[in-house]
C-alpha cells in the first residue's frame, strides 16, 4: 500500500530549495513587471535574476543527481497510465526548468542588460544586445513561464491526489527529515 | 616711407603669410552620421550603454596649432536612448534630465593644449540640467583619410548635476560616475 522507499536527502533537499526558489522568482516576476519605474523595480528585476540564476544552478545539479542514481519505485498500484503522465509531467519539469531561466537569460542579454550576480559577478555576456530578438525572446519567457506554472499545478494535485486520496503514501518520496 | 622698409614690410608679410597658412584655423565640418555621444553608467554593478542620438558638434581645430582650436558640442537631451521606450520617457522626467526645462546640455571647451601621448588636453565648461562644471580630459585626435577622428573619455560625477533626485540618489541603484564617450569624425 505504502510506498516504501524516499529519494535520498541531498534529492529532497534541492528538491524544496528549488521548489522556494521558483515560486519566488515567479511572484517577484510577475509583479515587477507591472510596477511603475523606480528604484525597487530595478531592485525586483535583480532578485528576479539572481533567483533564476541560481535556479539554473541548483536544477543543473539536480539533474546530474538524478540521472545518477535510481528515483524510488512508484507506489504499486499506479499502473501504466499513470506512470507515464508522472514520468512525461516529470521529464516536461526538468525541461522547463532549464528552458524558462535560460529563456530569460538569454532576453536580458538580447535586451543589452547582462547578469551581475549578486551584485559582484559577471555572468557570461553570450550574445550582444540585439533589439530584434529581445522582443521575441520575452515573449518566449512568458509563455514557457505559463506552461511551467501549469505543469507545477498539475504536479502538486497529482502528489496531493496520490497521497491523500489513493492513499498510497507517494508524498513520504519527498518527505524532508531523517 | 623708405623703400627699403617698403620692401622689408612685404617681404615680411609675404613670408609670414607663407608661414601662416598651413597654420590657418579651419572650422571642420562635423560628419553627424558617423559622430556618436555615448554613455556608460552603471545599474546595480550592471553596465548599462545609452547614447544622445542627437547633437550638433563643431570643432575649430588647428592640426598645427592644437591650443588655439576649440570645441563644442550642444547635446538634444530628449535624444538620449538607452533601448527601451518606458525608460528613455523617464529619464526625462523632473528627477533625472528634466529635458522640459533644460532640452540642451552643452560641452564648450576653454583650452586645448598638447598632452601626454599625442592627445590633447582638453578643459571646458560641461552644462546639464542648469548646472555647469569645469571639466577636463583627454581627447585622441587621429586621421582616417581625410577625416579627423577625435575621441574623448569624459567621466562625470550625476549627482554633480542633480542628475537623479529624490529616491534616485541611491547610487547603490545607479553609480554616481557616468562615462562620457565622445567620438567625432570631421568632413574632408
Amino acid at each position: 500500500m505504502a510506498a516504501t522507499q524516499r529519494y535520498s536527502n541531498f534529492s529532497i533537499a534541492l528538491h524544496w530549495l528549488i521548489a522556494v526558489l521558483i515560486i519566488a522568482a515567479f511572484i517577484l516576476g510577475n509583479i515587477m513587471v507591472d510596477m511603475r519605474i523606480s528604484p525597487t523595480k530595478l531592485k525586483y528585476f535583480s532578485y528576479h535574476k539572481w533567483l533564476g540564476v541560481t535556479v539554473l544552478a541548483f536544477v543543473a545539479v539536480r539533474l546530474i543527481s538524478r540521472l545518477m542514481s535510481k528515483a524510488p519505485p512508484y507506489p504499486d498500484n499506479m499502473g501504466k497510465v499513470q506512470t507515464y503522465l508522472a514520468n512525461g509531467t516529470h521529464i516536461l519539469l526538468y525541461v522547463l526548468m532549464f528552458a524558462v531561466p535560460l529563456s530569460g537569460y538569454f532576453y536580458t542579454l538580447a535586451a543589452g542588460y547582462p547578469v551581475v550576480y549578486l551584485g559582484l559577478f559577471d555572468l557570461p555576456v553570450l550574445i550582444a544586445p540585439n533589439p530584434e530578438i529581445k522582443d521575441s525572446l520575452k515573449s518566449l519567457h512568458e509563455i514557457l513561464n505559463k506552461v511551467m506554472f501549469v505543469l507545477v499545478l498539475l504536479h502538486v494535485a497529482a502528489a496531493l491526489k496520490h497521497h491523500f486520496y489513493d492513499k498510497d503514501g507517494l508524498l513520504n518520496r519527498m518527505r524532508p527529515g531523517i | 616711407m623708405s623703400t627699403y622698409s617698403m620692401k622689408k614690410i612685404a617681404a615680411y608679410a609675404a613670408a609670414a603669410l607663407m608661414i601662416a597658412s598651413p597654420a590657418i584655423a579651419a572650422i571642420v565640418k562635423v560628419d553627424n552620421a558617423k559622430s556618436t555621444v555615448n554613455i556608460v553608467f552603471k545599474q546595480m554593478n550592471v553596465p548599462v550603454d545609452a547614447k544622445f542620438k542627437k547633437f550638433s558638434a563643431s570643432i575649430d581645430y588647428d592640426a598645427a596649432k592644437p591650443e588655439a582650436s576649440k570645441a563644442t558640442v550642444d547635446i538634444d537631451v530628449s535624444s538620449f536612448d538607452l533601448g527601451d521606450a518606458e525608460y528613455n520617457k523617464e529619464v526625462l522626467k523632473k528627477e533625472w534630465f528634466n529635458a522640459a526645462a533644460f532640452p540642451k546640455a552643452s560641452f564648450v571647451s576653454t583650452s586645448m593644449k598638447a598632452g601626454a601621448g599625442g592627445k590633447l588636453d582638453v578643459t571646458g565648461k560641461l552644462s546639464i540640467k542648469g548646472k555647469t562644471v569645469d571639466v577636463s580630459f583627454p581627447l585622441s585626435v587621429k586621421k582616417e583619410g581625410n577625416s579627423q577622428v577625435f575621441d574623448g573619455n569624459l567621466p562625470i560625477k550625476r549627482l554633480t548635476f542633480n542628475i537623479g533626485e529624490g529616491e534616485w540618489k541611491d547610487t547603490g541603484m545607479v553609480a554616481d560616475e557616468v562615462q562620457i564617450k565622445f567620438h567625432v569624425v570631421t568632413n574632408p
